[in-house]
C-alpha cells in the first residue's frame, strides 16, 4: 500500500482545510510532523508487508499502483528528513498563524509531489507529480512576495515550464513509438527499435528538460537566483531535496527503468557532470552572499552525483545514490545554518559577518561538520560517497574525470572554509555584539542533521549494506 | 486532410497575430482564437471530450485570467505605445520570415525524406475506446494528481493575490 | 500504422514545430512579462495538440483525452500561479518591463 503515502497526506490536507476551523489550523504543524515521521520510519524499515502492492482494501478501492525499489527508499528517506527539518525551521520563522498554516499545507503538497515522483511507474504520472512539486515550490518561493523572491520565482517558473514542455513533447513521441505511457511498455518498445531517429530525439529532449529542472550547468541560470531569494525554510527544501528529486533522481529513474542505460548517454552525463562540478565550484569561490555560495556549491555537488551515475558501472551508481542522500543531508544542514545566521544577523552578506562562532556555538560547530562532510574528510558521510564515486571513475578508466573530481574536492574545501572563516571564525564584526543563538527548533534541526552526517559516516558499513548495496539488484533487472 | 491543413494554417496565422499584435488585449484574444482552432482540430482528431475541456478552460478561463491580469496592470499612455510599437516592429519583423522559411524547409523534408525506417517501430492494435474507463481505471493516479494540483492552485491564489493590505 | 496516419502525424508535427517557433520567439524577444506568459501559453497549446495527434495516430484517442484533461488542469494552475507572480512583480516595480528584473545577478 505505498499509495497511502499519497492518499494519507491528501486526505489530511482536505480535512485540515474543509473542516473544524481554527482548532485544526493549530494542529497542522503536528499533523505534518507525524506525516513526515511516518514516512521516515516506513522508509528506514522498508517492511515488505507495507510496500508490496497487491494487498489491502486500499488498493482494491483505489486503482493506484506504484513501483518501489531501493533508490525510492533512499529518496523517500531524504524527502522525509529534509521536509521535517524545513518544517521545524518554518515553525519559528513564520509568526502569523494563517501564513504558517498555508505554508505547512504547501510544504506537505510539495512532499506529496516528491513522493509521487519517486514511486510512479508511468511517464505521464511522472509529469503530473513533477508539475505538482514545481507549482508548490513556486508558490513557496514567492511566499512573502518580496521583490527579489518574485524575480527568482519568475525565472524558475519560466525555465521550469519550458522544461515541462520539452518533457511533454518527448512523452508524445514516446507514445507514438510505444502506444502507452507506462515505463515497462515503453522500455520494451524502445528495446525493439533502439537506433531510430525518433528515439534519439525523444531521449534527448526529455533529458535536456530534466537538466533544466535539475539546474545542471548549461541550464543553471535560475538556480542561484531562486535559492538565494527564497525564504529560509524554502531554501532548505529546494536545495536539500526538490531540485535533487526533480532533476537528478528523475534522470536516474528514467535512465534505469525507461530508456535503459547506454554508453553514449553515460558520456554525456559525465561531461555535463564534470562541467557542473567545475563551474559550480569556481563560481562559488567568488560569492559574497551566504545562500548564493551554497547554491553554487549545490550545482557542483549535483555534478558529482551525475558524474558517478554516468560511469554506468554498478559501483558508480551506488556511489551516486549514496551521494544523493549525503548531499541532501549536509546541504540542508548548511542551509539551516544560513537560516540561523539570517535569523540572528538579518543579512546573508558574508562581508558583514565575522566571529559568529563565539555567539552561536552550535550553528558554528554543525557548520564545520557539514563543510567537512561536503569536502569529503573522513570519517564523515560525504567522504565515503565521494570515495566510491572517485573509485568508480578510476576503475572505469576515466583518469581525467577522476582528477577533476579530486581537484574540485579541494576547491570545495577552499570555498567552504573561506565561508566559515568569514562568517563564524575570527574577530566579532562590528554591530554584532548582542546577537543570540538561533531559536531552539533551528538548533534541534541542525543537531539532528549533524548527527545523521556523523553517524552515517561512522557506521558506514551498516548504512551501506542495508540501503545502498541492495540498489544493485534493480540494476541487474 | 485538406480541411485539416487549412485549419492548421489558420492556427499558425492566429498564433502570428497573437505574437505580433500591438495591444496586449488583442494578443490575448488571438490566443483564444488559436485555442478555438485547436479545439476544432481536436474534434476532428476523435477527441471530443478533450476538445470540450480545451474550449471551456483554455479558451474561456485562461483568456479570463489574461484579461484580468492585463486590466489589473496600468495601460500605457499613447506616446509610450507609439514609441514601443516602433521598437517592437523592429524586433518582431523576423518572425514571419522565420516561420515561412521553416515551413518551406519542412515541406521539402516532407516530400523528400523517407521515414519508412521509423514507421516500422510504430504500434498498432485495438485499445480501450471509452475515455471514462481509461480515466477511472488506468489513469486514476492522474485524477488524484489533478485534485492535489487544484488544491495547490487554491493556495497559490490565496497567497499571491492576497492584495496589498499588508504593505 | 498505415500510410495515411503517418501522413497526418507528419503534417501536424510540421505545423506544431512552427507554433513552437512562434512561442519561443515570443518569449525570447519580448520585454513584457504578460507577453512572456502568452508565449508560454502558445507553447503549451502546441504541446497539447501534439499529444492529441500522437495518441490519435497510435490508435489511443481515449487515452489521449484522459491525458489532455489532466494536462489542461495542470497548465491552468500553472498559468494562474504565473499570473499571480507577474501581478505581484507589477505591484513592486509598477511596470511590466522584463529588463527591470535585473536585481539578481550572478
Amino acid at each position: 500500500m505505498p499509495s497511502l503515502l499519497i492518499l494519507m497526506p491528501l486526505a489530511g490536507i482536505m480535512i485540515l482545510n474543509f473542516a473544524f476551523g481554527r482548532t485544526m489550523k493549530r494542529s497542522a504543524f503536528w499533523f505534518a510532523v507525524v506525516l513526515f515521521l511516518i514516512q521516515i520510519i516506513l522508509a528506514i524499515f522498508h517492511h515488505p508487508v507495507f510496500w508490496s502492492n497487491e494487498l489491502e482494501m486500499v488498493d482494491r478501492f483505489f486503482n493506484v499502483s506504484f513501483s518501489m525499489d531501493y533508490i525510492s527508499f533512499i529518496a523517500l528517506l531524504s524527502i522525509g528528513i529534509v521536509s521535517l527539518v524545513s518544517l521545524l525551521v518554518a515553525r519559528c520563522s513564520i509568526d502569523n498563524e494563517e501564513d504558517r498554516f498555508n505554508f505547512i499545507n504547501l510544504l506537505v503538497i510539495a512532499s506529496i509531489g516528491m513522493s509521487g515522483i519517486v514511486m510512479v511507474k508511468d511517464v505521464f504520472s511522472l509529469y503530473v507529480f513533477l508539475e505538482i512539486t514545481a507549482a508548490a515550490s513556486f508558490i513557496l518561493i514567492a511566499f512573502w512576495r518580496k521583490r527579489r523572491a518574485l524575480e527568482g520565482a519568475f525565472k524558475y517558473i519560466l525555465l521550469s515550464a519550458i522544461a515541462t514542455i520539452m518533457m511533454l513533447t518527448a512523452i508524445a513521441l514516446l507514445i507514438v513509438l510505444a502506444g502507452d505511457p507506462s515505463f515497462s511498455v515503453i522500455k520494451s518498445a524502445l528495446g525493439r527499435s533502439s537506433s531510430s531517429f525518433m528515439v534519439t530525439l525523444a531521449v534527448g529532449i526529455f533529458i535536456c528538460g530534466l537538466f533544466i529542472k535539475g539546474g545542471l550547468v548549461p541550464f543553471h541560470g535560475w538556480l542561484p537566483d531562486a535559492y538565494s531569494s527564497a525564504p529560509a525554510p524554502v531554501a532548505i527544501l529546494l536545495a536539500g531535496i526538490v531540485t535533487k528529486v526533480v532533476g537528478i533522481y528523475t534522470i536516474m529513474r528514467v535512465m534505469i527503468s525507461l530508456f535503459g542505460f547506454s554508453a553514449s548517454m553515460g558520456r554525456v552525463f559525465m561531461f555535463i557532470g564534470a562541467l557542473s562540478i567545475l563551474v559550480g565550484a569556481f563560481a562559488a569561490l567568488g560569492q559574497r552572499d551566504f545562500k548564493r555560495m551554497l547554491a553554487y556549491s549545490s550545482i557542483s555537488q549535483i555534478g558529482y552525483i551525475l558524474l558517478g551515475f554516468g560511469t554506468g558501472t554498478t559501483i558508480g551508481i551506488l556511489g551516486a545514490v549514496f551521494h544523493f542522500f549525503n548531499h541532501a543531508i549536509f546541504k540542508s544542514l548548511l542551509f539551516v545554518n544560513s537560516a540561523a545566521v539570517e535569523d540572528s544577523v538579518g543579512t546573508t552578506d558574508m562581508d558583514k559577518m565575522g566571529g559568529l562562532a563565539s555567539r552561536m556555538p552550535i550553528t558554528g560547530a554543525t557548520s564545520v561538520i557539514a563543510l567537512l562532510s561536503a569536502c569529503g574528510i573522513p570519517p564523515l558521510a560525504g567522504f565515503w560517497s565521494k570515495l566510491i564515486i572517485i573509485l568508480a571513475l578510476w576503475k572505469s578508466g576515466h583518469v581525467a574525470y577522476t582528477l577533476i573530481a579530486v581537484f574540485a574536492s579541494v576547491l570545495t574545501l577552499a570555498y567552504l572554509l573561506s565561508m566559515q572563516r568569514r562568517t563564524f571564525f575570527g574577530k566579532l564584526a562590528d554591530g554584532l555584539e548582542d546577537i543570540k543563538e538561533a531559536h531552539t527548533r533551528i538548533r534541534v534541526a541542525s543537531i539532528i542533521l549533524a548527527a545523521i552526517t556523523v553517524l552515517v559516516g561512522v557506521f558506514f558499513p551498516l548504512m551501506f549494506d542495508n540501503f545502498i548495496l541492495p540498489v544493485k539488484d534493480i540494476l541487474l533487472r | 486532410m485538406t480541411i485539416n491543413l487549412m485549419l492548421l494554417t489558420a492556427m499558425i496565422i492566429a498564433a502570428l497575430w497573437t505574437v505580433m499584435g500591438r495591444s496586449l488585449l488583442k494578443a490575448s484574444i488571438g490566443l483564444a482564437l488559436t485555442s478555438a482552432i485547436i479545439t476544432i482540430l481536436m474534434f476532428r482528431l476523435d477527441s471530443p471530450l478533450a476538445a470540450v475541456f480545451e474550449l471551456s478552460v483554455c479558451t474561456g478561463l485562461i483568456t479570463a485570467v489574461f484579461v484580468s491580469t492585463i486590466s489589473l496592470t496600468k495601460p500605457l499612455t499613447f506616446p509610450e505605445i507609439k514609441k514601443l510599437s516602433k521598437d517592437r516592429n523592429k524586433r518582431f519583423r523576423y518572425l514571419p520570415m522565420i516561420i515561412i522559411l521553416v515551413g518551406m524547409a519542412l515541406a521539402y523534408i516532407n516530400l523528400k525524406m523517407d521515414f519508412s525506417a521509423v514507421r516500422e517501430a510504430l504500434p498498432e492494435g485495438a485499445h480501450e475506446t471509452d475515455v471514462r474507463n481509461v480515466l477511472w481505471n488506468t489513469r486514476q493516479l492522474d485524477i488524484f494528481g489533478q485534485i492535489i494540483m487544484i488544491l495547490t492552485g487554491t493556495f497559490g491564489v490565496i497567497i499571491l493575490f492576497k492584495g496589498t493590505r499588508k504593505r | 500504422m498505415n500510410e495515411l496516419y503517418w501522413r497526418i502525424f507528419l503534417n501536424f508535427s510540421f505545423f506544431i514545430i512552427m507554433l513552437f517557433i512562434a512561442g519561443f520567439y515570443c518569449i525570447l524577444v519580448t520585454r513584457n512579462l504578460i507577453r512572456v506568459m502568452i508565449g508560454l501559453e502558445l507553447l503549451i497549446k502546441a504541446v497539447t495538440l501534439f499529444l492529441v495527434v500522437a495518441c490519435y495516430v497510435s490508435g489511443q484517442a481515449a487515452l489521449g483525452q484522459a491525458l489532455i484533461i489532466t494536462l489542461i488542469v495542470m497548465e491552468v494552475v500553472m498559468i494562474a500561479v504565473l499570473a499571480g507572480v507577474v501581478l505581484s512583480i507589477y505591484r513592486h516595480n509598477n511596470s511590466l518591463d522584463a529588463r527591470r528584473l535585473r536585481e539578481l545577478k550572478g
